[in-house]
């Protein structure tokens, strides 16, 4: 039996505790009122250019054009008129325009944690399923650490769904289409209200999670039942489950990713997206199996894992890692090609204010673990699978970051106070809940009929 | 001076394995060996040195990027800049996701085909070459093993492979 040690206990709960003091004050940060906005932007103005003298030039810009056009001095002069009164106009509505997005901030920056964290569970939940499904013979060994790190998909799942409750409650700006006066004037979002309406949303939410729970909960307690078990009864039952769940699985999760995630942007939608957030989760939960595993072998808790299994671990670590970057690139690349305005203006706004961290995370989420996971010795050597493990989590962090946030908070975006503090919350509850679940079961599962196969695993 | 070698013929696999490791234990020197199928752990029983065929691959990989990055370039942005269809052709990185399919073929192109191309060469394998095949059984359900004589005894050494299981020992003279 695996004992959770102080140190670890501690150092979550420290996150945890820092990370709650940091989205605290994340929300403090966020401009209550227009005026707070106002201040805010005028404090900005002094170190250059803001975005609101840049739109300005642009209305200059449109503004001589279409005059051009004209030529006639009499319609000059009643649109220069017209113009300054639109102009006041439209700095409060950019005023709101910011201050929303302001406030959505500390909000967001929750949102991204917490799906962060939760979908890394949901994904080592599908590979444990699929582990079971293709009976697998390496993989055995693994199975208490990848069950501990489901365990974290009750609590994590809990908090989705009272984050989704609490902006189906007008408390924050992260669904547009949940906005009654932006359905009102918005033609496209209406004709979309038949399944993007709040009480639908919820209740599928509902069943999602509560599906996920359920088939965690009997695939958890069947895998625990075997180790007492006389016979396979317990092990076929599993396997069926596995099988079953897989299949809830990809419908659920691909509707989830349109509901939690493509929702964000009621305007544009994307078919391979369930896959795209799928592969996601998949190779983040994969990595963060291969560091539960090396974490607990260096400390002497799995002597029966050995570097094969490592091995193995690393292998899915790169061509998953492959297989999002295949996806990421055949949505961009079809967008980009074709070049529809309502389709494009997705990818438009990311490069434009999202340069960075839209592209530098192809290169922690590709070219880093394609040179550095290729050769078949490095996936032996438990520090470079760490260190590009960290790299592959940090990436896939940015990926739900760029998915969640230009919708959101738009320009304003800053990876400051909130996010870092809610990236330490719910990294800290995460490491509570796994290393936690990881006492509750012998790290051995013994009667299972791969398991000595397993425990002899070599390549 | 005509060289003796000893042909000593397995015929089972675990057999082979056991042989080969008493006989690099006696200090006996292995010629060749001629299975009919690939024996698992054999090359490393004979201690053979690991093949760097993937290495060559990677790098074939590489130059395979690098013709195609180097020829759309010149086709594309520099010799004949059209405009296609409204593809921004003023430069390679702003053009770059439509060549990315064909940067990713030639890239798998290369490495697969100019590693096989190695992998032929290095084993001396083309379509008229004389068949190396020291016995005809070798290549159905036995195992062969070449062991040099040397300057070692020969009742000896056939005595010490019959013990390690050999069903048939020959003695080759090489002319």
């Amino acid at each position: 039996m695996y004992t959770l040690s102080s140190k670890l206990k501690l150092t979550a709960i420290i996150f945890m505790i820092v990370g709650a003091i940091g989205i605290v004050i994340g929300f403090l940060q966020a401009p209550s009122n227009l005026d707070d906005v106002r201040e805010m932007m005028a404090a900005e103005e002094h170190h250059g250019e803001t975005a609101l003298e840049k739109e300005g030039e642009d209305d200059n810009f449109a503004y001589a054009e279409h005059s051009l056009l004209l030529d006639d001095e009499a319609g000059r002069n009643a649109e220069s008129k017209e113009d300054a009164a639109a102009e006041q106009g439209h700095d409060t509505e950019h005023l709101e325009h910011k201050f929303h997005q302001l406030q959505n901030k500390p909000w967001a920056a929750v949102y991204v944690a917490a799906f962060f964290f939760f979908m890394i569970s949901l994904g080592v939940l599908a590979f444990y399923a699929v582990q079971y499904a293709s009976q697998a013979g390496w993989s055995p060994v693994l199975f208490r650490v990848m069950e501990a790190i489901t365990a974290y998909i009750v609590p994590g799942g809990i908090i989705m769904f009272v984050l989704l409750v609490l902006s189906s409650m007008h408390l924050n700006h992260l669904f547009v289409w949940m906005d009654p006066e932006v359905v009102a004037t918005d033609e496209i979002i209406r004709n979309k209200t038949a399944y993007l309406n709040i009480p639908f949303f919820l209740i599928r939410a509902a069943i999602f999670l509560a599906g996920w729970f359920i088939f965690r909960h009997f695939l958890v307690r069947n895998s625990r039942r075997l180790d007492q078990a006389t016979d396979n009864y317990y092990f076929k039952k599993n396997f069926k489950l596995a099988a079953g769940f897989l299949v809830f699985f990809i419908v659920t999760e691909s509707i989830m990713s349109w509901d939690w995630i493509m929702s964000l942007d009621p305007h544009w939608f994307s078919t391979l997206f369930g896959w795209y957030v799928f592969s996601s989760m998949f190779v983040s939960g994969i990595t963060v199996i291969a560091l539960v595993t090396i974490y607990l072998k260096s400390r002497d808790h799995l002597p029966f894992v050995n570097n094969s299994h490592i091995h193995d671990l690393a292998k899915f670590m790169f061509g998953i890692s492959i297989f999002w970057t295949y996806l990421w690139f055949s949505q961009f690349m079809l967008i980009w090609y074709s070049n529809i305005p309502e389709e494009v203006v997705y990818f438009i706004s990311r490069i434009e204010n999202y340069s960075l961290p839209f592209f530098g995370m192809v290169v922690l989420n590709f070219v880093f673990p394609l040179l550095v996971l290729m050769n078949s010795d490095y996936k032996r050597v438990n520090w470079f699978v760490v260190m590009t493990g960290v790299i592959i989590l940090v990436g896939h962090y940015l990926d739900v970051f760029t998915m969640v946030m230009p919708s959101t908070v738009g320009e304003s975006w800053f990876i400051g106070i909130p996010e870092i503090s809610a990236v330490l919350f719910f990294g800290g509850l995460f490491t509570f809940v796994v290393f936690n679940a990881l006492t509750k079961a012998p790290l051995l599962a013994k009667r299972n009929p791969y398991i000595k196969e397993s425990e002899h695993f070599h390549y | 001076m005509a060289s003796k070698v000893i042909h000593a013929i397995y015929n089972d696999d675990d057999l082979l394995l056991q042989a080969v490791k008493q006989i690099r234990e006696a200090r006996y020197h292995i010629g060749e060996i001629y299975t009919p199928m690939p024996v698992h752990g054999l090359d490393k029983a004979m201690g053979l040195a690991p093949t760097r065929l993937a290495i060559t691959s990677f790098m074939y990989g590489v130059v395979g990027l690098i013709v195609a990055t180097a020829m759309m370039d010149f086709i594309m942005i520099e010799d004949w800049p059209q405009d296609i269809g409204g593809k921004p052709s003023f430069s390679y990185i702003e053009n770059m996701p439509a060549f990315v399919p064909i940067m990713f073929e030639l890239t798998v192109f290369f490495a697969a085909h100019l590693m096989v191309i190695t992998f032929y060469m290095r084993s001396k394998l083309w379509p008229f070459k004389k068949a190396e095949n020291p016995d005809v059984r070798t290549t159905d359900d036995m195992f062969l093993m070449e062991v040099d004589v040397a300057n070692h005894n020969v009742d000896e050494l056939t005595k010490f492979l019959y013990n390690t299981g050999a069903a048939e020992i020959k003695l080759i003279d090489n002319k």
